[in-house]
């Protein structure tokens, strides 16, 4: 075999792989975004933003992913501090962190939805301690911020993980000794996690900003589990311009928009973030 | 398992009480953090293993009664049974079109310096920065009119996309974690490439490769945009689920829930080593 080529053959199924299903829809999807009728126009955008959902769509899911992000970043980072405290059963305690990242995202909604739904375990909880006389619809129309609240609540528990394991990687990769130098000097363990932990971990951090970031974009499932369609966001108008109103045009108008969406983060992050390759441990 | 930052003998130890009561307070936020992540997964448990009138009942218990009926409702109910298998077939699927073609590439990757390789490489990160999922809309005309559409082979083509970029990295930092060494001993006992592939380095890369194939299963298993917008009469299981949201009872939701967590907790059971090595290797 030559050994010039090799390299091109091994790689040549995954490439094909990527050009027929990852770069073809795109330009597909894009294609169908900025047209109708084979006539390139951008009504479709302006029949997207035109709907009286829209707004509440758009704000619904920047105000999920603006919140989520940033605590789920702060917890992250407590389980995995308090992970690599730990001198024994380290393994069984990060499988048991781990978990929520082989769960679906129905799956977690359809498990919060046993605990905030009206006959559910919160209710249950709260009506056996004598705190309220009979259950509270949580999850009604009318109650935006409840359904917030427990939207919320779902996709702290179900995503978490992912943040955490990223992050214990990153931590893992921190030589030794620069804890034990800010020690030596007399940092306390909160200066030296401000002042040398977090700093070594930006590229970590950065990977977790921008994957956790763009999978905030797309939630989906749990709203759906938890709220149907009281309280709207990005992926499922997609989803409903598809299915219910058989409109792809529009549908490929919101792909654009969270693709465009996720895209500008992706480079706010990398920018943001940015350590320098040399800087690299 | 990777070394972390152990606070390990500081050099002024602080007053034996501190220490103690720091290690309570470390213990405490442990088992905090332990029971937020399982106990919703037990109450879901408890649901699931209750009878359908104990699933409507209010105030609920917070112990099983371990009915089986609501189960059974599950097992019963018509087109469950076929959502299942579907969800096993495309998983399968996705598991092995992703290790085949992934695999080579992360061996490529790892082994040689080529003009295009980070071109390659972009590439395959690139594709996290976008919301993959979606590229299921289009892909449905493009199924239907190749005759993919509503069929677990097309579905499975969608999920491969999500899964290829973990399949690449994760056997690229498994195939760099072997020397290289070894492969050109084995060339030197007269080994060709194939061979010394064969016989040294799969071996080695074997238990990397099944969780990296476990990883895409469960990625498979779990994903439901792609599979509701591409399957109607071969739903799997999330998006049978997920259309039946509003019109099913709920102890076939609970029950059905239960049937999709199961399995994945004992997916992440099953590649809890690699979890950390990947990302790890990944976020260079």
């Amino acid at each position: 075999m030559n050994r010039r080529l090799l390299p091109y053959l091994l790689l040549a199924p995954a490439t094909l792989f990527l050009c027929v299903f990852f770069a073809y829809p795109f330009l597909m999807v894009a294609g169908e975004a900025f047209s109708r009728d084979g006539q390139l126009t951008v009504a479709n955008f302006q029949d997207m933003i035109g709907n009286w959902k829209f707004p509440a769509t758009l704000g619904n899911t920047m105000l999920l992913a603006g919140t989520v992000v940033p605590l789920q970043l702060i917890m992250a980072l407590g389980m995995a501090s308090v992970v690599t405290h730990l001198e024994r059963g380290r393994g069984a305690i990060l499988y048991i962190f781990a978990i929520p990242l082989g769960i679906s995202d129905l799956a977690a909604g359809i498990i919060w939805l046993a605990i905030f739904e009206q006959s559910g375990f919160l209710n249950s909880l709260l009506t056996m301690m004598g705190i309220i006389d009979k259950p509270i619809q949580f999850l009604g129309y009318q109650n935006k911020m409840t359904i917030f609240i427990a939207v919320l609540i779902a996709e702290l528990w179900r995503a978490t993980a992912i943040v955490m394991v990223i992050l214990v990687a990153g931590m893992g990769l921190i030589p030794k000794e620069y804890n034990e130098a800010a020690e030596v000097f007399g940092a306390s363990r909160w200066q030296r996690f401000i002042k040398v932990t977090l700093p070594l971990l930006r590229p970590s951090l950065q990977t977790a900003l921008i994957l956790r970031t763009i999978l905030a974009f797309e939630v989906f499932a749990v709203v759906v589990a938890l709220s149907g369609t009281n309280f709207p966001v990005l992926m499922g108008e997609t989803y409903h311009w598809q299915f219910e109103l058989q409109d792809r045009n529009v549908a490929a108008a919101f792909a654009m928009l969270i693709l465009v969406i996720s895209i500008g983060f992706t480079l706010f992050f990398t920018k943001a973030l940015n350590v320098p390759k040399e800087a690299r441990i | 398992m990777t070394e972390v930052t152990a606070t390990a003998s500081a050099p002024a130890k602080p007053a034996p009480d501190a220490r103690k009561a720091g290690h309570w307070l470390l213990m405490a936020t442990i088992v905090l953090f332990c029971i937020w992540v399982l106990a919703p997964i037990y109450l879901l448990v408890v649901n699931a293993l209750s009878s359908p009138e104990e699933v409507r009942a209010f105030p609920k218990a917070f112990w099983p009664s371990f009915d089986t009926g609501s189960l059974r409702f599950f097992v019963e109910f018509n087109g469950v049974l076929k959502a299942l298998w579907n969800s096993v077939l495309v998983a399968s699927l996705t598991m092995t079109f992703s290790i085949l073609a992934g695999a080579p590439a992360g061996y490529a990757l790892s082994r040689f310096d080529f003009p295009g390789k980070d071109v390659f490489r972009v590439m395959v990160l690139m594709t996290r920065a976008f919301p993959l999922p979606l590229l299921a809309l289009p892909l449905a005309v493009f199924f239907i009119r190749t005759g993919l559409d509503d069929t677990a082979l097309g579905l499975a083509l969608v999920h491969t996309t999500l899964a290829l970029p973990f399949a690449v990295l994760i056997t690229f930092s498994l195939f760099s974690g072997i020397p290289y060494e070894l492969e050109e001993a084995a060339h030197t006992l007269g080994c060709n490439r194939l061979q010394a592939f064969w016989k040294v380095i799969w071996p080695l890369a074997m238990p990397g490769i099944a969780a990296s194939a476990v990883f895409a299963f469960t990625i498979s298993w779990n994903e439901v945009f792609a599979a509701a917008v591409l399957t109607i009469q071969n739903r799997t299981l999330p998006a049978f689920l997920l259309q039946s949201l509003d019109v099913s009872p709920p102890h076939l939701k609970f029950a059905g829930g239960a049937a999709l967590v199961i399995p994945a907790l004992l997916f992440i059971f099953a590649v809890r080593k690699y979890l950390f090595a990947m990302w790890g290797i990944a976020n260079r």
